[in-house]
């Protein structure tokens, strides 16, 4: 884990790519309760005017903070945590899917031990999550 | 069509209340596929000084879902649920979740807005425990695309 006093403004963290496919979603639907048609339904998510089949936003949201809670070791001395969805995460139907990929920098240190961490989450080159940060508490 | 402004402010009490089980956080824990130890190992989330193993950050969210299901649900709102997509989410945290953690969830509605043909709702939701200890507050908010 690294410590306050080693981390400076500037300092990127591990970076990762996460694999997406229909099948992280449908477990996902189960796991968290959030059955949304758009989630799994083609047909649905056309008719609704999407570009097909897209990532639950709390899925997105959840593998992003994987690089934090990596970068940490424990999840528990996470702070805040926060995103703006600003672009779907279209999963396409042929067991390959799309991969996010996250990568971190440090924003800024704070009192009590605490730095802010903005992420920027990215899914065939575009994107996807704006304003996304994480608050950490280091030791 | 808008959404009823006079919801701003509205209170939705607990729902009953959530046990935490720790099968429940290693399966969401899977689903994400995150194989963090203190989502898993008793042992390994007893060393780092939790009582049981905790949840991955974003599970908070799923209790919070529950609970604004009944908000975003209402018929009165008048939110189109099939046009509906997830805008912003934040999470503010005292404590990670825990396995055995008995909640409940406290909602309110903060904002009601419409923007570039679009219905937006903010809903903030205090998780606690049944004993007052404040676990972690989440702020959703839900866009019912070109609705208003």
């Amino acid at each position: 884990m690294p410590t306050f006093s080693q981390v400076a403004v500037g300092d990127s963290i591990p970076a990762a790519d996460f694999p997406i496919t229909r099948l992280n979603l449908v477990q996902y639907c189960g796991a968290s309760g959030d059955f949304n048609y758009i989630h799994w339904s083609e047909s649905f998510a056309n008719a609704v005017g999407l570009p097909g089949v897209i990532s639950h936003g709390m899925f997105t949201m959840a593998e992003a903070c994987r690089v934090v809670t990596d970068w940490i070791g424990d999840p528990g001395q996470l702070c805040e945590y926060s995103v703006r969805f600003t672009r779907p995460v279209a999963v396409p139907d042929d067991l390959v899917g799309t991969v996010l990929s996250v990568s971190g920098t440090v924003a800024e240190k704070l009192d009590d031990n605490r730095v802010k961490v903005d992420l920027t989450a990215t899914c065939k080159g575009e994107t996807v999550l704006g304003r996304a940060y994480a608050i950490v508490r280091l030791p | 069509m808008a959404l009823n402004p006079d919801f701003v402010g509205r209170t939705y009490p607990p729902v009953g209340t959530y046990q935490v089980g720790r099968e429940k956080i290693r399966e969401f824990a899977t689903a994400i596929g995150d194989s963090n130890p203190l989502f898993h190992d008793v042992d390994a989330a007893s060393a780092a000084g939790y009582a049981d193993v905790i949840a991955p950050p974003t599970f908070a969210f799923a209790l919070a879902f529950q609970a604004m299901r009944t908000v975003v649900l209402d018929p009165q709102l008048g939110l189109d649920y099939s046009r509906v997509v997830h805008g912003e989410e934040k999470f503010v945290y005292s404590r990670p979740i825990g396995a055995g953690d008995e909640l409940v969830v406290s909602s309110v509605i903060d904002n009601i807005r419409a923007a570039a043909g679009n219905d937006m709702i903010t809903v903030r939701s205090d998780i606690a425990t049944v004993t007052g200890e404040h676990v972690v507050t989440t702020y959703s908010l839900t866009v019912a695309r070109g609705t208003a």
